[in-house]
């Protein structure tokens, strides 16, 4: 740890030196800051590279300090806001797509353009005090993102398991069939208290070979990142998801959203790594 | 969808009754009973709070989500019950999420529901006496803390609800945000209660809820907040 104190306080810039002040307490408080301020850097880093890296790696390095943070951009839907009815309708996919993704889109982009001026002026409260922005806003892009690309019209034949030949085979050797994995996935989707996601994801071992699946759910935006696991397919539980179609019904939209699952992008990221996952994100750069 | 925005008072009376008509017997006829929690009866119609809150939206909210929570919190006492019985500890820790949730649920929603009122039975004003004192001590005005409080519904982060709460040990007020159903147990005292999961303002808001978060204050009960300071 004392290593790593060492080496932040090397890498932080000089540029706000001249107001540094010599008091010890003050240096302390800000040493105390530091492991939380690793943490951000990585997330900083991982959403303001333009190359996305990987989260497996154990090495963090010195954060990236660019002058202007990226702005992200609301991706187009591969599909009309009326394509997948009647599962999900156009007022729920217009609404979901084009209000709520592109606030979380909005928001991300402000908090990283003042995460980006706390870095250059070495405002460490001000880096702490955003990191719960950046990752409910980032989260919310990248999840959204991540699910507008995995549905797609019932009518497509990439609406079926059989689109996902690798992928279908996994699922049936890991859940015993189609049908098991579907029953595991809806009860864990119905089970989330609250806002929040349904993920299949591909759990990467420690060679890097292709993983096993599990079914995860996360709350509210936090998105699949720094645990080594791929989003293979993810379902999206907010109440604004389903709302104005099926009210208090939830069951139903997740019965109904098998109809829509695009299978042959599941493929893609279940074969792929964790870039093919955040393509999607990268293109709305 | 069909909507019935008017409840049949006389059919839920009689219902309820029933109900506790039956948990008295049950009273008499066994050593250890657990009651049960029932849905708790609206003092006013379901479309009395328009137009801040429509009648299909308190109607949904109240017969089936709230009615929900009753149904799960009793499930999962009964589970709790028999865990208990028998001893199984690791059942009875797994079930904590669930009383906690379906709990919190009911719980919040019986407090909402008395915290609203019809704006011409008294909705939307202002508080007096000691409520009135110790919210302007904390925040200087009522309006000061609907500004603050609306900021706090604004800031939840996924489903949760925004109380004014009164601190057991120093009698002072404070607004505090609630994750999901969690409930304001412990060192608070719930005063108000508003209400930020979607379910409770989409079908007539959907993504714009600044504005259910500023019209909700005209139809908050005032009365019943002052009833739970202490």
């Amino acid at each position: 740890m004392a290593n790593k104190h060492h080496t932040q306080t090397r890498t932080e810039p000089r540029r706000h030196s001249k107001e540094s002040r010599n008091d010890v307490q003050d240096l302390l408080k800000r040493f105390a800051f530091v492991p939380l301020l690793l943490l951000t850097a990585l997330l900083a880093r991982y959403l303001l590279s333009p190359t996305p890296t990987t989260l497996t790696e154990t090495v963090i390095p010195a954060p990236v300090l660019p002058n202007m943070a990226h702005q992200y951009s609301l991706p187009k839907l591969p599909y009309a806001y009326n394509a997948l009815e009647p599962h999900i309708s156009e007022q729920i996919m217009t609404l979901h797509h084009s209000k709520h993704h592109q606030t979380y889109v909005t928001n991300l982009n402000n908090a990283l353009s003042s995460y980006t001026s706390a870095l250059s002026t070495g405002n460490v409260p001000a880096q702490i005090s955003l990191q719960q922005a950046i990752k409910f806003n980032g989260g919310g892009h990248i999840n959204h993102s991540l699910f507008w690309a995995n549905l797609c019209p019932a009518s497509s034949p990439d609406a079926t398991l059989a689109a996902a030949p690798k992928l279908g085979d996994a699922i049936k050797r890991t859940w015993g069939g189609e049908a098991q994995f579907k029953e595991a996935f809806e009860t864990a989707l119905l089970g989330i208290q609250g806002s929040g996601w349904g993920w299949l994801v591909k759990v990467e071992n420690h060679t890097g070979e292709r993983g096993r699946l599990a079914i995860v759910t996360t709350k509210d935006q936090d998105p699949v990142v720094g645990k080594g696991e791929v989003p293979v397919l993810g379902v999206d539980m907010w109440e604004h998801a389903y709302y104005l179609q099926y009210q208090n019904g939830k069951a139903a939209y997740v019965k109904n959203i098998w109809n829509i699952i695009n299978w042959r992008t599941a493929e893609k990221r279940y074969l792929g790594g964790q870039d093919e996952s955040w393509s999607v994100l990268k293109a709305s750069m | 969808m069909s909507s019935k925005l008017l409840r049949s008072t006389p059919l839920r009376a009689a219902v309820r009754s029933t109900q506790s008509q039956s948990s008295r017997a049950g009273l008499a006829g066994t050593t250890f009973v657990r009651t049960k929690a029932t849905l708790p009866d609206l003092s006013y119609d379901y479309g009395a709070l328009e137009p801040a809150i429509s009648g299909k939206i308190m109607e949904l909210h109240h017969s089936k989500h709230h009615q929900t929570y009753v149904n799960s919190l009793n499930d999962a006492s009964e589970k709790m019950e028999a865990a208990k019985s028998s001893n199984d500890v690791a059942s009875q820790i797994a079930l904590q999420p669930l009383i906690n949730f379906h709990g919190g649920g009911h719980l919040n929603h019986t407090l909402f529901w008395e915290n609203l009122t019809p704006k011409n039975q008294g909705g939307g004003e202002p508080p007096t006496g000691a409520l009135s004192t110790a919210i302007n001590d904390s925040y200087g005005s009522l309006d000061a803390l609907k500004e603050k409080f609306n900021t706090a519904l604004a800031g939840i982060q996924g489903s949760g609800w925004a109380w004014l709460v009164q601190d057991t040990q120093t009698g002072s007020v404070s607004i505090k945000t609630y994750a999901n159903q969690d409930p304001v147990v412990g060192q608070f005292r719930p005063i108000l209660g508003i209400d930020a999961w979607e379910h409770a303002y989409y079908l007539q808001y959907q993504n714009r809820k600044a504005e259910y978060f500023k019209a909700v204050w005209d139809v908050v009960n005032w009365k019943a907040a002052e009833k739970r300071f202490k």
